[in-house]
């Protein structure tokens, strides 16, 4: 056995071709081994999955049981359907909406709480981590209440006279809206925290000493610097939307299902796990896509960096 | 922005997040087995029914030991590869590291349905161990990254210093690696673990009708009909979260675990 004292220690940080000469076979797999449990469990229980899933897609669905190996596109041709198409539609726009909604408060919030102090920072972040590990269940329940005739706020405006009589404003778009706006803020905040914590405190201050206003700094210094941060949050809360599968239930009408309902109610309830499957492969390409071009966005930004 | 348009926002902006929950601990206190608020008559007697009635307290009993061992196992997985990934940074390993963010970035029904199908085709459909591995892997992320960042802020001059002085490796990571990386480790397991307790769309995919957790039985009982019992469960979830995330900031440096370069001002 050698000891590494004796080599380099820089040695240590390096690749593995990078050491002079090839190393033994054993050394190699002596340095491989704390990589094979995770690459075991990581390849078995997910990669497999996702394999047996997209094989699934194309599967032949029996009644009355899971399915059948086949070869067969009918699954993915049932994405032609308008019923699909509306669904798809839908997805996609109440995302974006509540994406684009969220955003625009979230990024001036954290901005705010970026200039606060540690000890208030170190609060407002303990609040916003205790609301992002809700359970999609517990907001779907807690805003169904808030939005209630019984419980909810319609019945403080009633109280102040602001309403004839308390109303039920859920299910609605509305509600929709509003709860999936509360699942994505705290995870939008988390998201672009780093980018504005990092943000050179000099840089909003030398716009203040030239004589912009607060309102001004933030929208002509710190908006345009941030540029990129802030479409690639866009895009995962975007991506985060599409995910809720709970809130368009409890807070939507049926015409205000998502797809990631759809999915679950068909391999669920309609036990066709093979078009469930179908539009979940669909689901994860459109996704893919996103992430890979907000990724490709970060990468350029780290080139253009000085 | 005057100061007080921005103490209006941030209080608006947080009036909007505590405003579900103020409403949720008012229900929870309800004397009548009604969705009421302001509460009428204030009893804690849901509370005591969480922990007495036996079907909740089995769903406490499932949640908590599926949060416990999926947390462990998910540190488990992450660490080595965080390790393994900070020291050589080959081709491979980034891969594999991608591949352990994946669950995560994806909308989570798609790794639902994934587990959904694996665990059919293996025959543990419906199984707690199906839960259990499902929720290690789908949140392998947070302790990935969590311990990733731990390992980035070594200096390395500490670990030069220890070779120099003729310590072999396991011994630099025995005395120098892990007590560093240790709060990291804690934090990695503490977000895995609350967030595996919160979680719903797996667990119901891969055994919702037989290994009840919290979130499905509050989700059934929604489902079937009105209890305050939901209501306390909330409260309870809400209270672990502050106290877990509280602990951390108590004991590490949170802002720093969440990206924010150290300190320098304040």
């Amino acid at each position: 056995m050698t000891r590494p004292a004796s080599a380099p220690a820089a040695d240590a940080m390096h690749l593995p071709g990078a050491a002079a000469g090839a190393p033994p076979i054993s050394a190699s797999l002596r340095r491989h081994l704390p990589l094979i449990y995770p690459a075991v469990m990581l390849g078995v229980f997910f990669v497999v999955p996702f394999g047996i899933m997209l094989a699934v897609s194309f599967f032949h669905r029996v009644e009355g049981a899971f399915y059948e190996p086949a070869f067969e596109l009918a699954n993915y041709a049932r994405f032609l359907t308008p019923f699909f198409g509306k669904a798809l539609a839908f997805s996609v726009w109440i995302s974006a909406l509540a994406a684009a909604i969220v955003i625009s408060v979230s990024f001036p919030f954290t901005y705010l709480l970026t200039r606060m102090g540690r000890q208030a920072q170190v609060g407002f972040l303990v609040f916003i981590l205790a609301v992002l590990s809700l359970s999609e269940v517990i907001i779907a329940f807690s805003w169904s209440s808030l939005l209630s005739r019984t419980a909810g706020v319609s019945n403080l405006l009633y109280f102040v006279g602001l309403l004839s009589q308390p109303v039920a404003w859920t299910p609605s778009f509305g509600a929709l809206l509003v709860g999936l706006c509360y699942l994505c803020f705290p995870y939008s905040v988390l998201v672009l925290y780093p980018a504005l914590s990092r943000l050179d405190p000099e840089l909003p201050e030398a716009s203040r000493m030239l004589g912009a206003s607060p309102l001004r700094t933030f929208f002509s210094v710190v908006v345009p610097v941030l540029r990129r941060s802030i479409i690639s949050a866009l895009v995962m809360m975007f991506v985060f939307n599409l995910g809720a599968f709970l809130l368009p239930q409890v807070l939507g009408q049926p015409e205000h299902w998502t797809l990631s309902v759809l999915i679950t109610d068909q391999a669920v309830f309609q036990s066709n796990i093979p078009f469930a499957a179908a539009m979940a492969v669909f689901l994860m390409l459109v996704c893919l896509v996103l992430v890979g071009l907000t990724l490709m966005f970060g990468q350029e930004r780290k080139a253009a960096a000085p | 922005m005057t100061n007080h348009a921005r103490s209006l926002f941030v209080a608006l902006v947080v009036l909007f997040l505590a405003a579900p929950l103020i409403i949720v601990a008012g229900v929870s206190l309800n004397a009548e087995k009604q969705l009421l608020f302001p509460p009428r008559g204030l009893s804690l007697a849901w509370y005591v029914e969480l922990f007495r009635e036996p079907e909740w307290l089995n769903a406490v009993k499932n949640s908590l030991i599926i949060a416990v061992l999926s947390a462990a196992l998910a540190v488990s997985i992450a660490f080595p590869l965080a390790y393994f990934m900070w020291r050589h940074r080959v081709w491979y390993a980034k891969a594999l590291f991608a591949l352990g963010l994946a669950p995560f970035t994806l909308p989570p029904v798609i790794t639902a349905l994934g587990f959904l199908v694996f665990w059919v085709s293996t025959g543990f459909y419906g199984q707690m161990i199906a839960t259990l591995i499902s929720h290690a892997i789908f949140f392998v992320t947070l302790p990935l990254v969590t311990i990733s960042l731990g390992l980035e802020s070594i200096d390395h001059q500490l670990i030069e210093a220890s070779q120099v002085m003729g310590a072999d490796d396991r011994t630099v990571f025995r005395t120098v690696i892990l007590p560093l990386v240790r709060p990291y480790l804690i934090s990695g397991y503490a977000f895995a673990f609350v967030l595996s307790l919160n979680e719903y769309i797996v667990a119901y995919m891969v055994a919702g009708f037989t290994v009840e957790t919290l979130p499905i039985k509050i989700f059934n009982s929604l489902r079937y009909g009105y209890t305050p019992v939901m209501a306390s469960v909330a409260v309870v979830f809400i209270l672990i979260a502050i106290l877990v995330f509280g602990l951390i900031a108590r004991f590490g440096d949170l802002p720093k675990l969440l990206g924010a370069w150290s300190q320098k001002e304040t």
